[in-house]
């Protein structure tokens, strides 16, 4: 992502948490949480089952508003930068977002279709390069488990939002799978872009950040 | 950086739009379950109660828009349930375009897979409880303008009972207080039909629903689905 005047934004954090609080079914997930997501990171959202990685992350998002504490958008409050975030960050939740009826040509239509125009020719390279090449148009109950998530993944393939979230990528995914995700991940740090992942995988990647959940565990 | 306008609103709702339509033509079934309801509904009344002609002029009005309200409130749980889901709704609520202008798109699409079918068929189930031609195209009108706002206001019902695991009465519950004004002014202008009286100040009532409802519903239902999405 070497576009004009990104570079000079390289330093400057794209999200800043502080003091981020949460509470779900009158259970505390986490307090004091405090991070800054730089662009060019990896961070990896660590904690056991139950510990708040997927709230965490739909707090991120915006998708959850149970939570006090203070969140910004490239240095300004987050209330007053709703628009320019949702511009600007992809997220991709354990539900993967693919209408069961539809093929993943027109599936990955529909997703993209929001955010960026895509050609078709486009998506269908995409969908290749996730390994679906020949079931672009089978329709998506047909595939399996991990390969509806693949039609999810192809997303990453053309994304150009500097920030991604993502739940819970690997579930469902075979090895070389989750070799080629990884890999697509470290390029996408290199290009300048910010990727925040909850997953139990023991990721293989150099530089990677952490934010921890649920050491309390330790009862 | 992707700051620019990325994709203009209306390119977006239509998207809404089409996809829809493509997944409910894609499972026929479902489409036709408010209809047969709707006919069924009707078919029984006069099995049911009397196939007197004078009966069922006088109730026939009524009787199509109960069955006709009543489908659509069947139909209703379908609208957001399924993108709830496969997590499509997810999505939709992070497109950085209105949510409010995404879920209106949703709601057209939902009233020309449920409303508009009913609307057609009545023409038909009209000469069937022996309405009169005028009664019967005051009919159609009423339904034309109304079943929109059947729509509308389920929206919200729908939205808010997302999260729920039996939504079905809550749904119910909340939702037919808001449709009794419809359905008054609804049968209320056939009825002046049938007696020859003037119909224009029924219709521009219902028009006036329908104006309060396309500006204010869409409004509360993307509220509502916010809601839902953070319990969920």
């Amino acid at each position: 992502m070497h576009r004009p005047g990104y570079g000079a934004l390289m330093s400057e954090p794209l999200l800043q948490a502080v003091d981020l609080q949460c509470e779900r079914d009158d259970r505390l997930l986490f307090r004091n949480l405090s991070f800054s997501i730089l662009p060019g990171t990896i961070t990896r959202v660590e904690g056991p089952n139950g510990s708040g990685k997927t709230t965490l992350l739909r707090i991120l998002a915006g998708l959850n508003d149970a939570w006090s504490g203070e969140l910004s958008w490239r240095g300004r409050p987050m209330q007053g930068q709703r628009e320019d975030f949702l511009h600007n960050m992809l997220y991709l939740g354990h539900r993967p977002g693919i209408k069961s009826l539809l093929t993943p040509v027109e599936n990955l239509h529909a997703l993209m279709a929001g955010r960026q125009p895509v050609a078709e020719g486009v998506l269908r390279q995409a969908l290749k390069g996730t390994g679906l090449a020949g079931f672009e148009d089978v329709p998506c109950r047909n595939l399996s488990a991990g390969q509806q998530r693949r039609v999810a993944l192809a997303r990453l393939l053309i994304a150009n939002e500097p920030l991604w979230l993502l739940d819970e990528v690997f579930t469902a995914i075979d090895a070389s799978g989750v070799a080629a995700i990884e890999a697509l991940l470290q390029q996408r740090a290199a290009e300048g872009g910010a990727v925040v992942v909850t997953t139990h995988h023991n990721l293989q990647l150099p530089d990677l950040q952490s934010i921890v959940l649920g050491e309390r565990a330790a009862l | 950086m992707n700051t620019g306008p990325g994709v203009g609103t209306f390119h977006a709702m239509k998207a809404v739009f089409t996809r829809d339509l493509k997944v409910a033509f894609r499972q026929r079934q479902d489409l036709l379950n408010p209809l047969l309801f709707f006919v069924i509904v009707v078919t029984l009344f006069p099995l049911g109660v009397s196939p007197e002609v004078s009966f069922l002029q006088e109730a026939g009005a009524g009787i199509l828009w109960v069955a006709a309200l009543l489908s659509v409130l069947l139909s209703l749980d379908h609208l957001f349930r399924h993108d709830f889901d496969d997590g499509t709704l997810e999505q939709l609520v992070l497109q950085p375009q209105p949510l409010f202008l995404l879920v209106l798109a949703k709601t057209l699409a939902h009233w020309v897979l449920t409303g508009l079918p009913l609307v057609l068929l009545t023409p038909v189930l009209g000469v069937m409880v022996h309405l009169n031609g005028n009664s019967i195209a005051v009919l159609c009108l009423t339904l034309l303008i109304g079943t929109p706002v059947l729509s509308l206001i389920g929206s919200i019902g729908a939205a808010l009972t997302l999260g729920l695991r039996s939504a079905g009465v809550l749904l119910s519950l909340l939702i037919i207080p808001l449709y009794i004004p419809v359905l008054i002014f609804g049968t209320g202008s056939v009825a002046a039909a049938t007696d020859g009286a003037s119909v224009s100040a029924y219709l521009a009532l219902m028009a006036a629903f329908l104006a309060l409802a396309v500006t204010l519903a869409p409004f509360a239902a993307a509220a509502a689905l916010k809601i839902s999405l953070s319990n969920g």
